[in-house]
C-alpha cells in the first residue's frame, strides 16, 4: 500500500470518517473538525504506525493529509 | 421563605436487569437476578468473577459519536443513555425553560476506573507519551454532566457528588433543593457508575466486602438471608428529571411523584464498617421525616441500602426499627440489590426510581434469594415475590464508606 493510502486509512479509522471522503487536500481542522486533543491522539497513532517520533513543535505544521505524507517521506530518507 | 414543590417528571434506568426502565422494572417484578458471570473481559486470577454486568450495551451514536465512544469510559455512556430515556418521558426538551434554569447533578462513587487501569498499563508499558489526551476527560467524575450539558445545551448548575455509595442519593437531595429554592426550574439528577474491572474487584475483595459465590452468581446477592456473604458489584445508571411542580403543571407535564424530604448525616465511627446500631442511618431517616413534616406511620415502603453484607443489613434493620418503632412491622422494606447488585454511586438513583415505581403502580419490588431469614433481620422484606400494596410515601436509604448516609422521601402524586 502506498504511504498516502496508509495515512488515509489510519485517519479514517481514528476519526470514523469514510476513507472515500479523505484525500491529500483534506484539512484536519477545516474538513475533519478535529480539535487539539484529537490531533494529539492522531499523532500518537501516526507515531505507532510509522515508527517515527513527531516532536510537538513539528505537529503544528501538519495541517492536512498531504502535509503528513510529505513529512513522513522526508523522515524516511 | 416559601419553598417550591418538586416533581419527578421523567426517569431512565440501565443495569444488569435491562437497558430501559420498563425492562428493568418488569424483570424486578418477575424476581429475576441481573447478576451473572462477567463476560466483558477475561477474569483469570480475579478473586470474584461475577457481577451485575450490563450485557450487549451499545450507546446510540446520536448521543455520542463512535469515535468518542472509544474514548469515554462507561459511566459517561450509561449516564447519556438513561438521561435520554428520562428526558423523553418528561418531554423536558419541548418545555420552555431558559437553558440557565436547567441543571445537572449526578452522583458517582468512583469515576472512570476502567480507563484509569487501562491508561496506567499503557503508561508502564509504553511510556508517558502514549497516555491518551482523553484519559483525564474520560475518567473525571463530573464528565457525564459535562457531556450532557454540551449535548443538550443545559447551562444551569453542573457538578458531581462523590460520597461513595450514597453519592446519587445526595445528588437527588441537592438537586431537589436547587428547585425548592428556585435557583433552577428543572434538574437532571441521579447517578451513574461503571467500574466492573479487575482493579476495582481486587480492591473490594481485599476488603472482604464482596460475595465469593462464583459458582452461583444469581444466588450471591441475598440481603437478610443467613447465608449472605458480602455484596455483589453492579453497574449502570438511574436518572431522574425533576421540575418545579407548579411550572411542570403549567406546561402540562405528567407528574409521576413528588420529592418531599431529604436527610444526610455521618456515622463518625469507622471508614468502612457501619455503626453497629446504625446511629448515622437513624439520624438521617429522622431528618428526612422531619423535613417532610409527615408522620412516620404514613411511610409504607423503604427501599433499603441492604447490600447483603453480614453487618450492614443488621445495622440498617436496627436503625429502621428505632426510627419507626412498632410501625416497622406494618410497613415493607426491600433490597432490590438482591437483583441488580450494588450500583455503588448510582445505587441511590436506581433505587429512588424503584421507590417511585412502587408509588406509581402500588406494587413493591421484592428482595430475592431470601430463603432463610436472619433472625436479627425480622422485618417484612417482601421476600422473593412482589407485593401489592397501595402506599402514599416511600423512603430510599443510601449509605457510603466514610460513614456517610442519605435518605430521600417520595410521595405519590394524586
Amino acid at each position: 500500500m502506498e504511504l498516502q493510502d496508509k495515512v488515509i486509512k489510519l485517519v479514517s479509522e481514528a476519526t470514523k470518517m469514510d476513507a472515500a471522503n479523505i484525500s491529500l487536500n483534506t484539512s484536519f481542522v477545516d474538513d475533519l473538525n478535529l480539535d487539539s486533543l484529537d490531533m494529539v491522539e492522531l499523532m500518537m497513532k501516526m507515531e505507532d504506525e510509522f515508527g517515527v517520533e513527531i516532536p510537538e513543535d513539528e505537529t503544528e505544521n501538519l495541517k492536512s493529509i498531504g502535509d503528513v505524507v510529505t513529512y513522513l517521506k522526508a523522515k524516511s530518507h | 421563605m416559601k419553598l417550591n414543590r418538586v416533581a419527578v417528571t421523567g426517569m431512565g434506568a440501565i443495569c444488569g436487569l435491562g437497558h430501559s426502565l420498563d425492562e428493568v422494572w418488569q424483570n424486578a417484578l418477575a424476581g429475576k437476578s441481573g447478576i451473572s458471570t462477567i463476560g466483558r473481559q477475561s477474569t483469570e486470577n480475579w478473586p470474584v468473577t461475577f457481577a451485575g454486568e450490563i450485557k450487549n450495551f451499545k450507546l446510540d451514536p446520536l448521543l455520542m459519536d463512535l469515535k468518542d465512544q472509544d474514548r469515554f469510559d462507561l459511566f459517561n455512556q450509561y449516564a447519556l443513555h438513561s438521561t435520554a430515556e428520562a428526558l423523553k418521558q418528561s418531554q423536558l426538551l419541548e418545555a420552555k425553560y431558559a437553558p440557565e434554569k436547567i441543571g445537572i447533578i449526578f452522583g458517582t462513587g468512583l469515576g472512570g476506573f476502567p480507563h484509569i487501569e487501562m491508561n496506567h498499563k499503557i503508561y508502564l508499558e509504553k511510556g508517558a507519551r502514549r497516555v491518551s489526551p482523553f484519559f483525564i476527560p474520560s475518567v473525571i467524575p463530573n464528565m457525564p454532566e459535562g457531556l450532557i450539558s454540551i449535548h443538550y445545551g443545559f447551562k444551569g448548575i453542573n457538578f458531581a457528588i462523590a460520597s461513595a455509595c450514597a453519592s446519587s442519593a445526595h445528588a437527588i437531595g441537592l438537586a431537589a433543593t436547587e428547585i425548592m429554592l428556585g435557583r433552577q426550574d428543572a434538574m437532571i439528577t441521579g447517578g451513574t457508575e461503571g467500574v466492573i474491572t479487575g482493579y476495582t474487584i481486587a480492591g473490594f475483595a481485599s476488603m472482604k466486602a464482596l460475595s465469593k459465590r462464583n459458582d452461583e452468581p444469581h444466588r450471591a446477592s441475598r440481603p437478610y438471608d443467613v447465608d449472605r456473604d458480602g455484596f455483589v458489584m453492579g453497574e449502570g445508571a438511574g436518572i431522574l428529571v425533576l421540575e418545579n411542580l407548579e411550572k411542570a403543571k403549567a406546561r402540562g407535564a405528567k407528574i409521576i411523584a413528588e420529592i418531599v424530604g431529604f436527610g444526610a448525616s455521618s456515622d463518625a465511627h469507622h471508614i468502612t464498617a457501619p455503626h453497629p446500631e446504625g446511629s448515622g442511618a437513624l439520624l438521617c431517616m429522622q431528618q428526612t421525616l422531619e423535613s417532610s413534616g409527615i408522620k412516620k406511620e404514613e411511610v409504607g415502603y423503604v427501599n433499603a441500602h441492604g447490600t447483603s453484607t453480614p453487618l450492614g443489613d443488621i445495622a440498617e434493620t436496627q436503625a429502621i426499627k428505632k426510627v419507626f418503632g412498632e410501625h416497622s412491622y406494618n410497613m415493607c422494606v426491600s433490597s432490590t440489590k438482591s437483583m441488580t447488585g450494588h450500583l455503588l454511586g448510582a445505587a441511590g438513583g436506581l433505587e429512588s426510581i424503584f421507590c417511585i415505581k412502587a408509588l406509581e403502580t402500588g406494587t413493591l419490588p421484592p428482595t430475592i434469594n431470601l430463603e432463610n431469614q436472619d433472625p436479627q433481620c425480622d422485618l417484612d422484606y417482601v421476600a422473593n415475590k412482589p407485593k401489592k400494596k397501595d402506599i402514599m410515601y416511600a423512603l430510599n436509604n443510601s449509605f457510603g464508606f466514610g460513614g456517610t448516609n442519605s435518605s430521600t422521601l417520595f410521595k405519590k402524586y394524586i
